[in-house]
């Protein structure tokens, strides 16, 4: 059973960085706002960037110790059998596709491998190319070539679609999550998209400026972000600060709404989300209901924005050909579907 | 009748002296591209980029000092191989591989930090060397800038001058490059002599000057 083990600390310009977690199974994400000591703790697995203090390891058959503070082990990126997908990929331009995957590889084994490879990430007739020559999604299928012929124990993914159209991310993402469901090691996704890490990932850490604010698994930190700054990098897009009126009421100050929620209400909760697809049409009377006079409505192609005179956001689906929508005069949403946040 | 063997000193002292500044500079400017402190880089950065900035007579000077026969150096060499370094042939390739290394250095330094570190890391996590990472991707991406720097750097130190006639002199037919022949068939009055050397000095940097365009281009052109 492999498990892979980091708990550093960095001193970085603008924070401290401490991130302590463990990975069992599967694919972990990193999910955070760019600068937030993601991409550092990314590479300081992989023994590109050396922590201040702290231990790196890996257990597979054994325990490989990558890096530990006390005990003076730092061993060399070379040592650590980590592949690592670059955000712009890192293929070697002076090398044609062929090179670039056997550079990895010593000079006895690869012929085979690089074959193989090739036929597996359908790179057939671009064996000498030059990857200035090839499209971004065959970058991408090259340097996850490169990495998996080396047979890395960890993948390690730095934000693999960020500079790319939503078009080709789509398919990218399909792609990239097929060649991890065949890979039986670890790995871990660091980005600042929410989809991405909902799509990949089991497990989910969240990270604001160097600190872990949620750590677990990926569903229940989406429907239960608790805190937030969680609640915001989730996607939550309507979060104010509350006045608590009693155990299950609250007045949303920002919004000026007085709703009633499913749980008790504990003291240090200090705001409440709501998501802006959770709204439905309601009537005056209705349980946490609201007026929706002098809203201005926004066409999407396949969603109207409806943004409220009194700062609440609502989202509702459409089809494409739908260009008339009628807001109705009041909107309510249901108890359970307030989220009861702390501020961090 | 002209006198071929400035040509021919010249030739040879370009030739060994570039073979040394290549090498040399390559590695310095691996070395300080490596270098993680950057206090100490800045003063070995300056240290080498002095020649060109020095006047050459400067630098004569201060060769002079250290390979003269009652410098460190050359009182070394005089004691324990008989040999006299000051005012012969070796002391025009001292000077003139003194002179072209800052342009060595720095052509190749900026070449290697103009290589994405992306790449040599990615190098690392897939378990190549620190040497095979030099040869095959900072050395190969930095090539066209090294061929560029290499190519400065022999035409400057054919065209070496004052640190020469510092340290060698110009003693005809042993130290007298052909920088040195021009300045003495003028100081002579020899204008159609001095005319001919200077035909061969403009032919040779152009056809330098041309080979360094032609590599660039066409390595570059390649990858794209």
């Amino acid at each position: 059973m492999a498990k892979l083990n980091v708990n550093i600390q960095k001193k970085l310009k603008e924070f401290d960085l401490n991130v302590d977690f463990e990975l069992k199974k599967g694919c972990l994400g990193i999910l955070g706002p760019s600068g937030c000591g993601k991409s550092i703790t990314l590479k300081s697995v992989a023994g590109i960037v050396d922590p201040d203090k702290g231990i790196v390891s890996l257990t597979t058959d054994n325990e490989t110790v990558y890096f530990d503070s006390e005990r003076k082990i730092n061993l060399k990126p070379q040592k650590r059998n980590v592949g690592y997908l670059f955000q712009n990929y890192a293929l070697f331009p002076n090398m044609t596709v062929e090179e670039n995957v056997a550079a990895g590889l010593s000079k006895d084994d690869d012929k085979k491998i690089v074959s193989d490879m090739i036929k597996r990430f359908h790179l057939d007739g671009l064996e000498k190319r030059y990857p200035r020559q090839l499209s971004g999604g065959q970058q991408q299928r090259v340097a996850l070539a490169r990495i998996l012929a080396y047979s890395p124990d960890v993948i390690l993914l730095d934000e693999p679609f960020s500079a790319m159209d939503t078009f080709l991310k789509e398919q990218l993402r399909i792609q990239l999550s097929n060649i991890l469901n065949e890979f039986d090691g670890l790995s871990i996704l660091v980005t600042h998209d929410r989809d991405e890490v909902f799509q990949f990932c089991d497990e989910l850490i969240i990270l604001d400026k160097g600190r872990i604010i949620a750590k677990g698994e990926t569903h229940n930190i989406f429907e239960n972000p608790k805190k937030v700054q969680v609640a915001r990098l989730t996607g939550c897009k309507n979060i104010s600060k509350i006045e608590i009126i009693d155990d299950y009421h609250v007045k949303a100050l920002d919004w000026g709404v007085t709703f009633e929620v499913s749980q008790k209400i504990s003291p240090n909760i200090t705001h409440i989300g709501i998501r802006a697809h959770d709204f439905s049409p309601a009537s005056e009377n209705d349980l946490n209901s609201f007026d929706t006079s002098n809203s201005t409505k926004i066409e999407k192609p396949f969603e109207w924005e409806i943004s409220l005179a009194n700062g609440l956001w609502w989202k509702r689906d459409k089809q494409i050909h739908q260009h008339e929508f009628e807001i109705p005069k009041y909107l309510k949403v249901n108890p359970k579907n307030i989220i009861l946040l702390e501020d961090n | 009748m002209m006198d071929w063997s400035p040509i021919f000193i010249s030739m040879k002292t370009a030739s060994l002296s570039i073979f040394i500044t290549f090498f040399v500079g390559l590695f310095v400017a691996w070395g300080i591209v490596k270098m993680k402190n950057d206090a100490i880089k800045i003063v070995l950065d300056g240290i080498f980029t002095l020649p060109i900035v020095l006047p050459p007579t400067v630098v004569g000077f201060f060769l002079l000092y250290i390979f003269g026969v009652r410098g460190p150096i050359g009182q070394f060499f005089i004691d324990f191989f008989s040999v006299k370094i000051a005012f012969s042939w070796s002391a025009t390739v001292i000077a003139a591989v003194v002179m072209s290394f800052p342009l060595m250095y720095r052509s190749a330094r900026s070449a290697f930090e103009q290589v994405d570190s992306n790449l040599l890391d990615a190098g690392r996590t897939l378990g190549m060397s620190e040497w095979k990472i030099f040869r095959k991707i900072l050395f190969a991406n930095a090539l066209p800038g090294i061929i560029g720097g290499g190519i400065l750097a022999y035409a400057r130190g054919l065209g070496e001058f004052g640190a020469t006639a510092m340290l060698a002199g110009n003693i005809a037919g042993q130290t007298r490059t052909l920088p040195m022949a021009v300045y003495s068939e003028v100081a002579a009055g020899n204008m159609g002599s001095a005319f001919d050397y200077v035909i061969f000095i403009v032919v040779i940097a152009f056809f330098a000057i041309f080979i360094m365009d032609y590599v660039t281009i066409r390595k570059e052109k390649q990858w794209k």
